[in-house]
């Protein structure tokens, strides 16, 4: 019988101080937030668009991980949607067109003799990418411009084009050999067909 | 491919230095084909007619031209500049004239086009000034680097990574190593100058010892190269610095030449994955770049022109050049003695690392060691690639211990995170996977693109971070100056609350017997309202005169006590008692008075529409004056109507009593007898009013009555003013007595009512008093002007008193003031 009574004191002993332990953990190393919602917003391009149908990257994010399917970044394209589908386990979905189609990169151009200063693309900007300020010509910086195109709908005289980003030597690469260069027949075979 | 390892072969005899050597990993042995183009010395090609020279023959930035078209431009003269620390400038390789400065292609794996200096020689091919450096010694190692960033020195091996990059370490140096490994087949271009400017190499090593400040320099050289060798071993010994320098040479083997890969076979030390040599203490340059880094001390001469091997079966004289950079492919092809028919394949670089040339009008640049016409039994078309066997061939070549097919399955797949776990980054691109790979499968290829990939994506990643953090940086922007607006106007709102409530406050201690302002303009609005809604049953009439509302008054009143009548009358003849007769008569009477009440209104309604305007000036007008009597005269007519009406009841109630021998009937009659009376009298003024007289009514009394009060109260002030004047002392008292005795005159000849005033009453009233305020009015203002005049004298007085200067000045505003001041008192004089 005493056995019986010091193993539960001993049993109650160490539920007691794992609870302490567990308990003071909750509270020690407590986690703000969905630590999810940032890995997905991690993964989206960031460009605030809006295409998706939600305010920013950040609240498509926590669409996505309250449901919303995640096809729906155009800028984001494929590879986003696969890389989403990867890290949510989920099976990757082709673009949904409704949202508009994968464009390649864009950037913002403002035609500076067309310009006269509203600064109304300045205001319509997510990152702050122009520079301007009021009856002063505009411009784009291009290396913080994310190709939104947010800018070019409240410009009043339609001087800013969207740009495609040219590929030049420095940022040209190399292409995966083409599926095809790779046929199910072993090459003996092949020459056989072909002649 | 078919060519015999000649080379090998004959280097294996050789004798071994003897140093110590380690083994490289993997490689391979490729047919060499080296021996066609080392039969013949460098030769210098003729004058091209124009030269190219791209912006961008380095890694790292592109250079920024600092010429204009047409610009006239002498050998070795910089024509572009560095734009940043990884990066070099460009020098023109002749005199001549820019052409153009635009996009022209240029030798790229991707057959693109880049921005292009081209330069048409004008065949002088004469020198800028050169500085040359003596005694390198005696120059601060910074700045010769900084001369040899200057000279446009980068990596002649093929990677063209800047000189002075490398030469500008993080952590000292201990080892420099000089790569003549030379490893690529068909390349000799490092085997040649080996042999040819040994000399050049070794000073050239001195110098890059001496500004790196290490303790020894190796120089290696597969053992392919005996005659290098053998040059390079004199040229050591002859030099001043020779046991320091050591060549060091080791067994031919593809890709030895590789910067890793050299260090460790010399050194048997392994760059960790992600570190630079430099890390290990030791700096690899190429002996070509020894040689310009040589030319650039020594000379003052610029990188402009290297040696390229101009090989492969195409060719008819292959051989070692001296080619000035920029010089068209083509140019060196002809000069090389091309068969365009045999043709097939135009390589720059190495066949295991260099790529194809898409057309011949590509400049030869920096790093441009090689250029291969190959026929198209060289270099035939890739074996369609097979499905991977998983031999481990591959695995096996490889110089940096991959592992290629695990690369190849996870580039296949774009896993990119096992490509990055599987260290693709170390992968030098050499070619020796594919070289062996039975299954010809293009692994550098696949490599190569996945690379690419990740540092796109990795590139997007790092923008698309910065983007979220220029975004967040916005929103809290927004956040916070939408917060300082709110701030602010709560502040706003807050001040003007408070300045409210403190005005409030003032106000009613001023004055707490003044009604309040919004209390006030409330009521006046609510008497507006009601004035208004009284109006819009008779829009005609917005504004009735107190005549008019007399009269309507009394219509209502008359037309009231006529429904009564009539009201009592009907009770009576149902009830059949009291005296119907009576009342009849009565009803009758009040009709017609009525009747005439309603005449009489309409008419004043109609006759009078400006009067509503202006009552107070109509009385000064005639006009007005018999529309006043008119109405007296009909005022009259009313009340004697009335006291007629009322003794008639009079008369009837004594009649009743009389009948009913009341006691109230003595009362009665003296009611009936004074009714009577005034009816009489004003029956009496009827008359007179209608024969024109003016009669003496209630209205002029009380006319009277008004400016009785009107000129006491002038009197009163005049008094106050005389004492005012008595006490400043003032000389116009005289005119102020005057003045009192006329208001006392005037007010007692209102008192005492004589005919005289009464006439004046109609015209005098309305003329004497505005004539009066008039005149007080005038006196008022002058006397301000005199009180004026005279501050103004005081002043200028005073001013005179304290100012010792500008008296002249003052004493004439004095004087001014002076006569403004008796101007002023004149003229009050005068007036009163």
């Amino acid at each position: 019988m005493e056995i019986v009574i010091f193993a539960i004191i001993a049993l109650l002993a160490l539920a007691l101080v794992f609870g302490a332990i567990l308990g003071f953990a909750s509270v020690r190393f407590k986690v703000e937030g969905n630590p999810i919602i940032d890995q997905v917003n991690e993964l989206l391009p960031q460009t605030q668009c809006g295409q998706c149908g939600f305010p920013g990257c950040r609240p498509y994010a926590e669409a996505i991980v309250s449901g919303e399917p995640i096809n729906r970044c155009p800028p984001g394209g494929q590879s986003t949607i696969n890389a989403l589908a990867d890290l949510l386990d989920v099976e990757p979905e082709p673009l949904d067109e409704e949202h508009g189609a994968e464009k390649p990169p864009m950037v913002a151009y403002i035609r500076e003799d067309e310009c006269i200063g509203c600064t109304k693309c300045l205001q319509a900007c997510p990152v702050d990418a122009i520079l301007g300020a009021a009856r002063q010509m505009h411009t784009v910086m291009k290396d913080e411009c994310t190709g939104c195109d947010l800018c070019v709908e409240p410009c009043p005289v339609d001087c800013i084009d969207m740009v495609a980003i040219e590929t030049t030597p420095h940022t040209w690469s190399w292409t995966l050999p083409s599926r095809e260069a790779e046929p199910g027949l072993i090459a003996t075979d092949m020459r056989g067909q072909t002649v | 491919m078919n060519l015999p390892l000649r080379d090998i072969t004959e280097s294996r005899h050789m004798p071994e230095v003897k140093v110590r050597v380690w083994p490289l990993t993997g490689g391979i042995h490729p047919e060499e084909n080296k021996r066609q183009s080392t039969s013949v010395p460098i030769k210098s090609v003729p004058m091209p007619d124009k030269l190219i020279l791209p912006l961008s023959q380095h890694a790292g930035s592109p250079a920024e031209p600092i010429v204009a078209v047409g610009d006239r431009v002498l050998k070795g003269q910089m024509i572009a500049r560095a734009t940043g620390f990884v990066s070099v400038p460009v020098h023109a390789p002749t005199s001549g004239t820019v052409s153009a400065i635009s996009s022209e292609a240029i030798p790229h794996p991707s057959g693109m086009h880049d921005e292009c200096i081209t330069l048409i020689p004008d065949g002088k091919d004469q020198w800028c000034q050169l500085q040359p450096i003596n005694d390198y010694k005696s120059v601060e190692p910074s700045t010769l680097v900084e001369l040899i960033r200057q000279s446009g020195i980068a990596g002649m091996g093929g990677a063209g990574f800047p000189a002075a990059v490398k030469l500008s370490p993080r952590s000292p140096i201990h080892t420099l190593i000089l790569n003549g490994t030379e490893c690529e087949p068909y390349i000799t271009a490092d085997d040649m100058l080996m042999r040819e400017r040994a000399d050049s190499i070794v000073t050239g090593a001195e110098i890059l010892q001496h500004l790196l400040t290490s303790e020894r320099c190796l120089i290696g050289i597969e053992d392919n190269k005996p005659e290098a060798i053998e040059a390079l071993k004199k040229a050591v010994a002859q030099s001043s610095n020779g046991h320091q320098i050591k060549v060091v040479v080791f067994p031919t083997k593809y890709p030895s030449g590789g910067e890793k890969q050299l260090i460790q076979i010399l050194t048997g030390l392994e760059v960790p994955s992600g570190k630079l040599p430099s890390d290990l203490g030791i700096a690899v340059q190429n002996v070509g770049t020894a040689v310009a880094v040589c030319d650039a001390v020594q000379h003052g001469k610029p990188l402009i022109s290297r040696i390229t091997t101009m090989t492969g079966e195409a060719l008819s004289k292959p051989g070692n050049l001296e080619v000035l950079l920029g010089t068209p492919a083509r140019h060196l092809l002809s000069a090389a003695g091309i068969n365009d028919r045999q043709l097939d394949a135009l390589i720059m670089g190495g066949p295991m690392m260099g790529f194809t040339l898409n057309g011949q009008d590509v400049p030869v640049i920096k790093t441009s060691n090689c250029l291969i016409a190959g026929t198209r039994g060289e270099f035939p078309p890739a074996m369609p690639a097979q499905a991977c066997i998983r031999c481990g061939m591959c695995a096996e070549a490889c110089p940096s211990s991959l592992l290629p097919q695990q690369l190849y399955w996870h580039a296949k797949s774009e896993n990119h995170e096992q490509l990055k776990h599987h260290n693709l980054f170390d992968c030098i691109e050499c070619g020796a996977c594919s070289y062996v790979c039975p299954s010809s499968i293009p692994l550098v290829q696949y490599y190569r693109a996945s690379k690419g990939e990740i540092r796109a994506q990795e590139a997007r990643h790092a923008k698309a971070e910065r983007s979220r953090v220029r975004y967040e940086h916005r929103q809290t922007r927004l956040e916070r100056e939408q917060a300082e607006k709110e701030a602010k106007r709560k502040a706003n709102a807050e001040r003007a609350a408070r300045l409210k409530a403190e005005k409030a406050a003032s106000s009613n201690k001023e004055s707490s017997a003044v009604p309040d302002p919004v209390q006030a303009a409330i009521e006046r609005a609510k008497a507006k309202k009601v004035a208004a809604s009284t109006t819009t049953n008779k829009p005609a009439k917005t504004t009735l005169s107190a005549d008019q509302k007399e009269l309507r008054i009394q219509l209502s009143l008359a037309s009231a006590q006529l429904k009564k009548t009539r009201r009592a009358l009907t009770q009576a003849q149902e009830k059949g008692e009291g005296d119907i007769d009576k009342l009849s008569a009565d009803v009758s009477m009040l009709e017609a008075q009525v009747a005439k009440l309603q005449k009489e209104f309409e008419t004043a309604a109609v006759s009078e529409p400006s009067a509503i305007e202006q009552p107070s000036a109509i009385r000064q007008q005639p006009r007005a004056e018999k529309n006043l009597d008119n109405e007296a005269a009909k005022k009259l007519k009313i009340e004697s109507a009335m006291a007629k009406a009322a003794l008639k009841k009079a008369e009837r109630a004594l009649a009743t009593a009389l009948e009913e021998g009341s006691s109230e009937t003595e009362a009665l009659r003296d009611a009936v007898e004074e009714y009577r009376q005034k009816a009489d009298s004003l029956t009496k003024e009827l008359v007179d009013a209608n024969t024109g007289k003016p009669a003496k009514s209630s209205a002029d009394d009380k006319k009277l009555k008004v400016e009785q009060a009107m000129a006491k109260a002038a009197l009163k002030k005049a008094e106050r003013e005389m004492t005012k004047a008595q006490e400043l002392g003032s000389d116009d008292t005289l005119s102020l007595q005057d003045k009192i005795d006329e208001c006392r005159k005037k007010l007692e000849q209102l008192e005492s009512g004589k005919p005289s005033v009464a006439d004046n009453a109609t015209g005098a009233t309305s003329s004497s008093y505005p004539v009066k305020t008039e005149t007080s009015d005038d006196l008022k203002k002058l006397k301000i002007e005199n009180a004026m005049a005279r501050a103004a004298l005081k002043k200028a007085q005073r001013a005179l008193d304290n100012a010792e200067g500008d008296t002249q000045a003052l004493e004439a505003a004095l004087t001014k003031a002076q006569t403004k001041a008796a101007e002023a008192e004149n003229a009050l004089a005068a007036a009163s």
